[in-house]
């Protein structure tokens, strides 16, 4: 858990308290919390200590983005806004990426990975195995990189190769 | 209940007088010189004050007296403790009082309880006090650190006193607490006006607003907007800003193209301490807090090290490179250089690392290699 709770005492104090109280029910979990600012200094010299983190919305938005900045970009992962009721998937880092408009030059594997957790969500395992498989071998084997990977590929030269893969897949 | 009510405006009244302190700050000068701080200065001898806080602070001071001691900076150090266990803040007074007295002091780091929502933040409540509206931490890539980014340069200019912080805080209803951040055009003008003429008189190239404008619309609104209309008097300087969560991406992917920052308090820490992980650590760098009337010294990112007390493995750099910046300011600029290269040899020449960069090195080690280059340059 990330907080700043040595200043903001009673708003991130009663974010802490209560998830100290909820991680008693599972025990077999570690839990430990740390301060806002030495959690990103951490993600920048030891990022391997942590596994999932609870952040409130402000903090949340920042170290995804660092975390999304160390693993090569925000053009590949994805985020899901998940509900009592409903869910919403979207590129993980929410980027409107208006300067990048009609030039072919956008990175669409975030859009493609949220699309293959929708799938999941709607339980078409199936479906979504095949995107997401098809979407990892594209950035990691075949390596068909945009420019914000470094790469000189176009979106549509990355959404080819996706879809080569996935007629493969599906022969 | 009606109690709970007149807190927050109380803390509100305080920030509102920070308006009228605005017209005083604007006719003078706001880059602070000998002449304008009180000096403590007797037969030559400057006096300051010495907090060493929890943690690694008193041993650290204790390296800061040997390594003035063997410069031979004319000053002497007004010790005053803090007690963060103790429920009344006496002692947090008389060290304001002894800072307004002696102009500038040193310190380390307050330990803040946290199970205490009633207790008050030591550091918070001296900033505010004493005005030390800008906190600014020169983050500067170490030659003998080895990172994954080289040549970062970056100098951060943090509102110090309001935001976030200004620990105004309720709970309405059960389970719902609000917490009110606060933004004032006269702190956020004094922060920027400060910034942008450090940058001129540096000979800085760009200056770069952080906020978070698209959600907090009107309180980063009007720190986005306040710097805008300040840029305009220093047309030589490149103003452009950006959204945090975005800047901490760049930061950690492309930092050469920050050059100087401004940012509100909770940014500031963000950001100060995102920068000193990609240089290598929170040994090295010091900070200064900055104010119309005072100046106080510390280590960049405000660590206590509680549990590195007594190991002798802490790294002493930070503190001894705040003690530089404090002699700077005294205008004792022999001084300071004699201190501030010696460290600087410590670690980049002779790389006596502590273990925070990697080494095997003790505190007294690196202590011992910066009095042996002071020895040297002042035979």
């Amino acid at each position: 858990l990330v907080h700043k709770a040595n200043i903001m005492k009673i708003t991130d104090g009663l974010f802490m308290q209560v998830a100290k109280r909820v991680s008693k029910d599972y025990p077999e979990l570690e839990h430990n919390n740390m301060i806002i600012d030495n959690c990103c200094m951490q993600l920048v010299s030891n990022p391997w200590q942590f596994d999932v983190m609870i952040l409130t919305n402000l903090y949340g938005t920042i170290v995804t983005n660092l975390i999304c900045g160390l693993i090569g970009g925000p053009g590949v992962i994805s985020g899901a806004n998940i509900g009592p009721r409903y869910a919403l998937f979207e590129p993980g880092t929410r980027n409107t990426g208006t300067a990048l408009v009609g030039m072919n030059k956008a990175n669409p594997c975030a859009m493609l990975n949220a699309s293959a957790d929708l799938l999941s969500h709607l339980k078409l395992d199936y479906h979504a195995g095949l995107i997401r498989d098809s979407v990892d071998k594209t950035v990691n084997v075949d390596k068909i990189h945009t420019e914000d990977l470094g790469g000189q590929a176009t979106s549509i030269d990355v959404v080819q190769n996706v879809l080569n893969h996935i007629k493969a897949a599906a022969k | 209940m009606a109690g709970n009510l007149m807190k927050p405006l109380t803390g509100l009244a305080k920030h509102a007088s920070a308006a009228a302190s605005l017209q005083a700050v604007t006719t003078r000068s706001v880059s602070l010189t000998a002449a304008n701080i009180p000096m403590a200065r007797y037969g030559g001898r400057h006096t300051v004050t010495m907090m060493p806080g929890d943690g690694i602070g008193p041993e650290m001071m204790s390296y800061v007296k040997e390594v003035y001691k063997h410069a031979g900076a004319p000053v002497d150090f007004e010790t005053v403790t803090l007690d963060p266990s103790t429920d009344n803040y006496d002692d947090l007074y008389n060290a304001i009082a002894s800072v307004k007295r002696n102009g500038c002091g040193i310190k380390g780091n307050i330990e803040t309880k946290m199970n205490r929502p009633d207790i008050k933040s030591r550091n918070v409540e001296m900033r505010n006090e004493l005005d030390l509206f800008v906190n600014l931490i020169h983050c500067k890539s170490q030659p003998g650190i080895k990172t994954r980014h080289e040549d970062i340069d970056i100098v951060v200019m943090r509102q110090n006193t309001e935001g976030e912080y200004a620990m105004l805080e309720h709970e309405s209803v059960d389970g719902v607490v609000e917490s009110l951040k606060i933004i004032t055009e006269a702190s956020t003008e004094r922060l920027c006006r400060h910034a942008f003429e450090w940058a001129r008189a540096n000979g800085r190239k760009r200056v770069t607003l952080v906020h978070k404008a698209n959600i907090m619309k009107i309180t980063d609104g009007l720190f986005m907007q306040v710097a805008k209309r300040v840029s305009a008097d220093y047309p030589e300087l490149e103003h452009n800003n950006m959204i945090i969560d975005n800047c901490c991406m760049q930061l950690v992917s492309n930092p050469w193209q920050f050059d100087v920052m401004i940012l509100t308090n909770l940014y500031g820490t963000i950001v100060t301490n995102l920068i000193c992980g990609l240089i290598g650590g929170p040994g090295v760098i010091s900070g200064a807090n900055i104010g119309p009337r005072y100046a106080v010294f510390e280590p960049g990112t405000r660590n206590t090290g509680t549990s590195l007390v007594g190991m002798n493995k802490a790294n002493p750099c930070a503190m001894l490179n705040a003690s530089a910046d404090l002699l700077n300011h005294l205008k004792l600029d022999y001084h300071a250089d004699l201190v501030r290269d010696a460290v600087f040899k410590t670690v980049n020449v002779d790389k006596v690392h502590t273990e925070d960069l990697g080494g095997q090195a003790t505190s007294i080690d690196v202590v011992q290699n910066v009095l042996n280059h002071i020895k040297q340059a002042t035979k």
